[in-house]
């Protein structure tokens, strides 16, 4: 057991954990942010996608040791900006009034590559959209309306 | 007929202002919702907030776990725990702990809980015994320390060769020898489907919570709350209050969480009732992959006889399902795949003679199709192969023999109404430009061909090492339960004023993702004459709603709808009759107030002239038919055999849209795991173990692998749903295979008869048409 100190969704964390702990687990059950869903344990689905200093990453497969003194954001923490509760940033908004979300479980991780590929300046380009939310899989929506959401936030048509 | 298509993107479709379904102006937000409601329960999906099962806090639940059987078929001598652990730490549940009935209820209850001692292992995945511990290091360390001893019986793994019949149907009508003489052509082909996956993302979860009245609360991610219920009631010997069953938010079923929901409630029912604590199961991916049910695999053989012009004269059809281990929902399926087997097609001598038996595998049971999927892509495949000896555009063919009103179905139905099987496919085929995509593939083929060169690999004929192809398929599917399932069942569907003037929809239809908290305040609030934010759904809890069915067959919002509808319509009648027919809207907070609450329970009624005898297979197998057709364009990599699916038109008739973005959203969703289902999704076998078992393995499509569709929604009202909808879900998933599988045909000149349509099956087929021996 090791004390490990990271920032999530902007506030400090500190936990107390074997250094071999998922970072999903931690984020699951010592910190109560459930939003982040595991659904293979081995790297596969990206359901439990979170960013690691803004570099998206499979939760399941990190270690909490790697994340000491880090950066981490979960589906929790997209809106932060809008602090009232329910409130969503514009890329929930899109995925929203696009129907980009159906049952919902790939939808936080879906999320989080998506925030990352527009944050590394990715544009509406939809193959370049589908390349960057492959590392996700949806069983719902067939992709179409998420490439159009995530499409629709970069060319800036949801302001 | 009524045929109203609604081109894409769809604008808000006009609405005449009696329209049951009218979406009010300012229920709305901006104009990408196109005037319909965001989906309700979004934002709580979207922040993170929404509750799946394993997100849910009991404090002090232990962890619960299955111990499986290892073998396809054995008597199960001994359970022994290892003397050297300490096991007064945990508890250990085996069928001797079972208060009810040692089965897990279904069709034919053959499916114990758990298999007792003295009792026969029918698959390897097989559930023996169950166990608890405080936390899951415990149950990692002690579950390899419950032994089994067993002695191996003979397996059998074809479902040609078993001698145990789950179900068998036969179907006829004509004169079968009579068709085959006076056909011109007769052409006879066998199809092979394997098992395909749900893969909700999901996985399998459910928690039970033991309560004071000696009853259990199980908290979990289904489809079907009320079969889960019987199921513990059954099994744990409960009275109807002491079994409740609460849905949890749910992430996707695609029908695998129809039966299986009810193994694991009373799994863990019987855990917790054993250590008197709460008890959670979640499954993990592997477990989920390896001992869940899977869509059946199925063989399928038909003689057909044409006349010169395409005209079917005489179908002949052989199926045989493997139903795995237990029976499950196997007789329903194979009756749906029965009775769509001949495709949407009108001919006039037909037999179809279907069975399913029992094999060593673990149970297939319901996915997205339920039967349809398998039977659509042997006749639509067969279909093409026709259309290419006769020499006739695979349009034409479709045109020539697809159903109109008036025509009768192989088991003697008159189609009456809502038949648009030639509107689905007049749009698919013209926004797809299908015969000039054709002509220029039909180009570029016979130009490869003449080259004679062979510079790279041997499989090909000429510089070009990508060949593209279009596809075409169509399909039906029949709207709500088989047969009299529905007059059986007598749904009940709920809708009441409370006395604080709140509108509530109370329904055990559960939302997993299709959008049924969505649209239902939307019918309701239609009928009401009040904006969808006013209606409440209640929530999924048999303590709280009646049965109104299970959320399966595209059912829900047809059915369970439509008494919604009809439930909204007499609600509104009693409270307006109590002021003077004053508008609802206008007075329902004052007749709440002063009268107190106003509940409605509407049962099922039949719908009028829909006859079908269970026996005899004879009448109307559906109250009305949905009708897809699908355009795929494929790129086949000579060299490797892959196949990238490019782009998709999709049509389809709901019978009416509620709501278009969702609707969309299921026409999509299904398209893309039918394309899954044609090219990538594949078990492999060994010993009646599944091989690849793990996410690693059981390929689904990324968003690479997903082509670019368009859809386009066809309605064709069915006049005895009070909405005319027609359902949805499973439409899609019958006709994306086959026309994957045409145009990969279209682009390389072979048919792949069996699916996936893998790499290695093009490239066999390829092979085995350049007449190449010695490719590796």
């Amino acid at each position: 057991m090791s004390a490990v100190r990271f920032l999530v969704n902007g506030a400090p964390a500190e936990v107390e954990a074997p250094g071999m702990r998922r970072l999903l687990d931690v984020l699951r059950e010592d910190l109560g942010l459930t939003g982040t869903k595991e659904g293979c344990g081995e790297g596969e689905c990206g359901a439990c996608s979170v960013l690691l200093d803004g570099q998206v990453v499979n939760s399941c497969l990190v270690p909490i040791c790697q994340v000491d003194g880090r950066i981490v954001r979960t589906a929790e923490g997209l809106a932060l900006a809008a602090r009232e509760r329910g409130a969503l940033d514009t890329l929930q908004e899109a995925f929203l009034e696009f129907g980009a979300a159906q049952c919902g479980i790939c939808t936080p991780g879906m999320l989080m590559a998506a925030r990352a590929y527009l944050d590394a300046g990715g544009g509406p380009d939809h193959e370049a959209i589908r390349e960057g939310i492959a590392g996700n899989l949806c069983r719902c929506t067939g992709y179409q309306k998420i490439v159009e959401a995530i499409a629709a936030v970069a060319a800036g048509d949801m302001a | 007929m009524t045929t109203r298509t609604l081109p894409p993107p769809v604008v808000a479709p006009e609405r005449s202002a009696a329209d049951a379904l009218i979406v009010a102006p300012g229920s709305t937000t901006r104009g990408r919702t196109r005037g319909y409601p965001l989906r309700r329960e979004g934002p709580s999906k979207l922040t993170g907030a929404a509750k799946y099962t394993d997100d849910l806090v009991f404090p002090g639940a232990w962890y619960g776990a299955t111990i499986r059987s290892t073998e396809p078929r054995a008597r199960l001598v001994a359970i022994e725990l290892d003397p050297e652990v300490d096991w007064s730490t945990v508890v250990v549940v085996t069928a001797a702990d079972i208060p009810g009935e040692n089965l897990v209820s279904a069709i034919k209850e053959d499916q114990p809980v758990l298999v007792p001692v003295g009792g026969e292992i029918r698959h390897h995945a097989e559930p023996v015994a169950l166990l608890a511990a405080a936390d899951r290091e415990t149950i990692r360390r002690l579950r390899s320390r419950i032994r089994l001893v067993t002695e191996p019986l003979p397996p059998v793994f074809d479902p040609e060769r078993s001698d145990h019949v789950f179900a068998q149907y036969e179907i006829a009508s004509g004169d079968l020898d009579a068709g085959f003489a006076g056909a011109d052509v007769v052409i006879e082909g066998e199809y092979r489907v394997g098992h395909q996956e749900q893969l909700y993302i999901e996985n399998q979860a459910m928690i039970a919570v033991p309560g004071e009245d000696g009853g259990i609360a199980v908290h979990g991610s289904l489809q079907c709350p009320y079969y889960v219920h019987r199921a513990l009631r059954k099994a744990l010997g409960m009275s109807a209050s002491q079994a409740r069953v609460v849905q949890a938010e749910t992430g996707g079923g695609f029908g695998g969480k129809e039966e299986y929901p009810s193994v694991l409630a009373i799994h863990a029912a019987l855990l917790a009732r054993k250590c008197g604590r709460p008890v959670r199961m979640i499954y993990e991916r592997h477990e989920d992959l390896t001992a869940t049910t899977k869509r059946h695999p199925a063989v399928i053989r038909h003689r057909t006889g044409v006349k010169a012009d395409g005209t079917l004269v005489a179908e002949d059809v052989e199926i045989v399902m493997d139903g795995g281990a237990y029976c499950t929902l196997t007789p329903v399926v194979l009756s749906r795949g029965a009775l769509h087997s001949g495709g949407p097609y009108r001919c006039p001598n037909v037999r179809i003679r279907a069975r399913a038996t029992r094999t060593n595998t673990p149970p297939n049971g319901a996915m997205r199709g339920f039967g349809a999927p398998q039977v659509e892509f042997a006749v639509e495949t067969q279909l093409n192969r026709i259309a290419e000896r006769l020499g006739i555009s695979p349009a034409a063919i479709r045109r020539r023999n697809a159903y109109e009103p008036g025509d009768t179905t192989p088991t003697g139905g008159v189609l009456r109404e809502s038949v648009a099987a030639q509107e689905v496919l007049r749009r698919a085929v013209e926004a797809a430009e299908f015969e000039r995509v054709r002509a220029v593939t039909a180009q570029a083929a016979a130009e490869r061909g003449g080259s004679g060169e062979v510079p790279a690999g041997r499989l090909r004929s000429g510089p070009a090492r990508t060949a593209s192809g279009i596809g075409l398929a169509l399909g039906w599917h029949g709207a709500g339960f088989t047969g009299s399932g529905e007059v059986h069942i007598g749904s009940v569907a709920s809708v009441e004023l409370t006395d604080d003037a709140r509108i509530r929809v109370l329904i055990a239809s559960t939302e997993m993702g299709q959008g049924t908290s969505t649209i239902f305040p939307m019918m309701v609030a239609g009928e009401l004459g009040l904006l969808p934010d006013a209606i409440e759904m209640a929530p999924v809890d048999t303590a709280e709603v009646l049965d109104s069915g299970p959320t399966v067959a595209s059912r829900t919002a047809m059915v369970v709808g439509g008494l919604c509808i009809e439930a909204a319509r007499r609600l509104r009648a009693e409270v307006e009759a109590r002021h003077d027919g004053r508008p609802f809207a206008e007075v329902y907070r004052e007749d709440a107030a002063g009268h107190g609450r106003t509940r409605i329970d509407q049962r099922f009624e039949p719908y009028p002239g829909i006859d079908f005898d269970d026996a005899t297979y004879r009448g109307d197998a559906y109250p009305a038919f949905g009708w897809a057709a699908c355009v795929a364009t494929v790129d086949v990599d000579l060299d490797t055999g892959e196949v990238a699916v490019r782009d998709v038109v999709a049509a389809d008739d709901v019978g009416r849209v509620i709501h278009p973005i969702l609707c969309e959203g299921q026409v999509e969703g299904g398209t893309l795991q039918a394309i899954g289902y044609a090219t990538l999704e594949e078990i492999k076998t060994e010993n009646g173990r599944y091989l690849n078992d793990r996410l690693a393995t059981y390929i689904i499509p990324t968003a690479l692998d997903a082509p670019t569709m368009t859809t386009i929604l066809v309605e064709a009202p069915f006049s005895s749903a009070p909405h005319g909808a027609k359902g949805v879900g499973e439409l899609p998933m019958d006709v994306g295979a086959p026309a994957v599988v045409a145009a990969i045909h279209d682009a390389t000149g072979v048919w792949v008869t069996e699916l996936p349509a893998t790499p290695e099956r093009i490239l066999a087929a390829l092979e085995a048409a350049a007449g190449v021996a010695d490719v590796a």
